[in-house]
């Protein structure tokens, strides 16, 4: 806090001074970011209600298992914590660019604008990733007429379930169509062609054998309510975050073409950085919420 | 603080800046070690899924969150500089999110009470719009 002294008698509400001590602008970024919490907030409580009114939610160590590049692999909590220590990073930087422009070094501001940049569009393509693999994801899952399926996991479908157990599993099968069973049995070898026909041309017995000894993880479906949840709350942020980008860039244009230096202050830096910030912040949440417990 | 020159009326003195970077630093060693903690604690509820009491997995759970708020506090205060405003504003900002006490308590106790419904007077309280349809496998091939 300021060390400055104040005469007394100061009138602060009588207009022309910020009983706050900060401009008009940050005062309203501060009340926007609130508001935003609220938004954020109730999106996160909303989901935690209907996660706490059903038996079966999806275990986030079973979803979010995958790396990019590293196949089948279950790597559960990892590419999760590569995005959350980018956009930690990315925080730090920002305070960084914050902290030159306290000091009017433009260059200094330029650097650390560019590597808040650089962070942003990491995060949001680690976000691309992870929504694309679940998405075109291809898990064998039960249906409530106890049929097997192929889902992906979207807003309306959840592949997410409890595990069958093995007599399960045999009685699915036998009710399962030749379509489904040929479908099933393709995810079982990815990307080889030939083995796509030769499923194809198997009679239902031959399938079934096949899926049965296989290491195949079959399901029971979850609340289709998760995908409506992991993809509007973290869309959203996402949507933050690129927002967040665009405003970073613009204000990095705005350094370059030196309107700081001739306003005499950073103070737009400083604001773009209340909202970076909060995005960093936000994401603890997000993180908590849907990847953590 | 001397290098910069606020033109701006409403500002009647200015916090002090002069200090370097060792504050920001410090601060994301922290962040970095309360991440590092709590994914550990996740990775235990992973690894022991199904042989701890439902005793412990919540209060490792609560812990993961009280880590968070942490977080969320570091990142506030120091990131966003907010504990270097003045009261009245911290006061604005942080008064209303207590509301947020509220919210989590009734929301989430009515969540569990649902599902005490759900599971009891024969599972009548199931809606089949919670399960995945057949109509939407079938429209997404």
């Amino acid at each position: 806090m300021g060390s400055t002294a104040i005469p007394t008698g100061t009138k602060w509400w009588s207009g022309g001074k910020s009983p706050f001590n900060v401009s008009y602008g940050k005062v309203m970024m501060w009340y926007f970011l609130m508001s935003d919490a609220f938004t954020f907030g109730a999106f996160l409580i909303s989901y935690g209600t209907i996660r706490f009114s059903v038996n079966n939610w999806a275990d986030p160590n079973h979803v979010f298992n995958s790396f990019p590049f590293a196949g089948h692999a279950n790597l559960p909590l990892a590419f999760v914590s590569l995005m959350t220590f980018i956009l930690i990073f990315s925080s730090v930087t920002m305070v960084l660019a914050v902290h030159e422009g306290h000091q009017m070094n433009k260059k200094g501001v330029e650097k650390f604008m560019i590597l808040t940049i650089i962070g942003g569009a990491a995060f949001l393509g680690c976000q691309a990733w992870e929504w694309t693999h679940l998405l075109t994801g291809e898990h064998v899952a039960m249906l409530g007429d106890g049929t097997l399926s192929v889902l992906p996991t979207t807003v309306k479908m959840n592949p997410w379930g409890e595990a069958l157990t093995q007599k399960e599993m045999m009685n699915a099968l036998s009710k399962t169509s030749h379509e489904q069973l040929v479908a099933i049995a393709n995810t079982l070898h990815h990307g080889a062609e030939n083995a796509h026909h030769a499923a194809a041309s198997l009679t239902n017995q031959e399938l079934i054998n096949q899926i049965a000894t296989s290491e195949i993880h079959a399901t029971h479906t979850g609340p289709i309510a998760f995908g409506g949840y992991f993809f509007g709350i973290t869309g959203f942020h996402g949507f933050h975050v690129f927002s967040g980008v665009i405003i970073n860039i613009v204000m990095y244009i705005k350094t370059k073409l030196g309107h700081f230096e001739q306003r005499g202050h950073y103070e737009m830096i400083e604001k773009a950085g209340l909202y970076w910030h909060f995005v960093d912040l936000v994401w603890v949440f997000v993180f908590l919420c849907f990847y953590l417990v | 603080m001397a290098a910069q020159h606020f033109e701006n009326p409403e500002i009647t003195f200015h916090p002090d800046h002069s200090g370097g970077t060792k504050k920001i630093w410090k601060i994301f060693w922290v962040l970095s070690a309360l991440t590092i903690i709590e994914l550990g604690l996740g990775y235990f509820l992973y690894a022991k899924h199904g042989q701890l009491g439902d005793a412990t997995v919540l209060s490792t759970k609560i812990v993961i969150g009280i880590l968070t708020l942490a977080k969320a506090y570091y990142i506030v205060s120091v990131f966003m500089h907010l504990g270097d405003e003045i009261r009245n504003l911290i006061m604005t900002i942080i008064v209303p999110l207590v509301l947020f006490v509220w919210f989590i308590i009734a929301f989430l106790a009515d969540g569990n009470s649902w599902k005490n419904l759900r599971n009891t007077r024969g599972k009548s309280r199931t809606y089949q719009t919670e399960e995945v349809s057949k109509e939407a496998v079938e429209s997404h091939k």
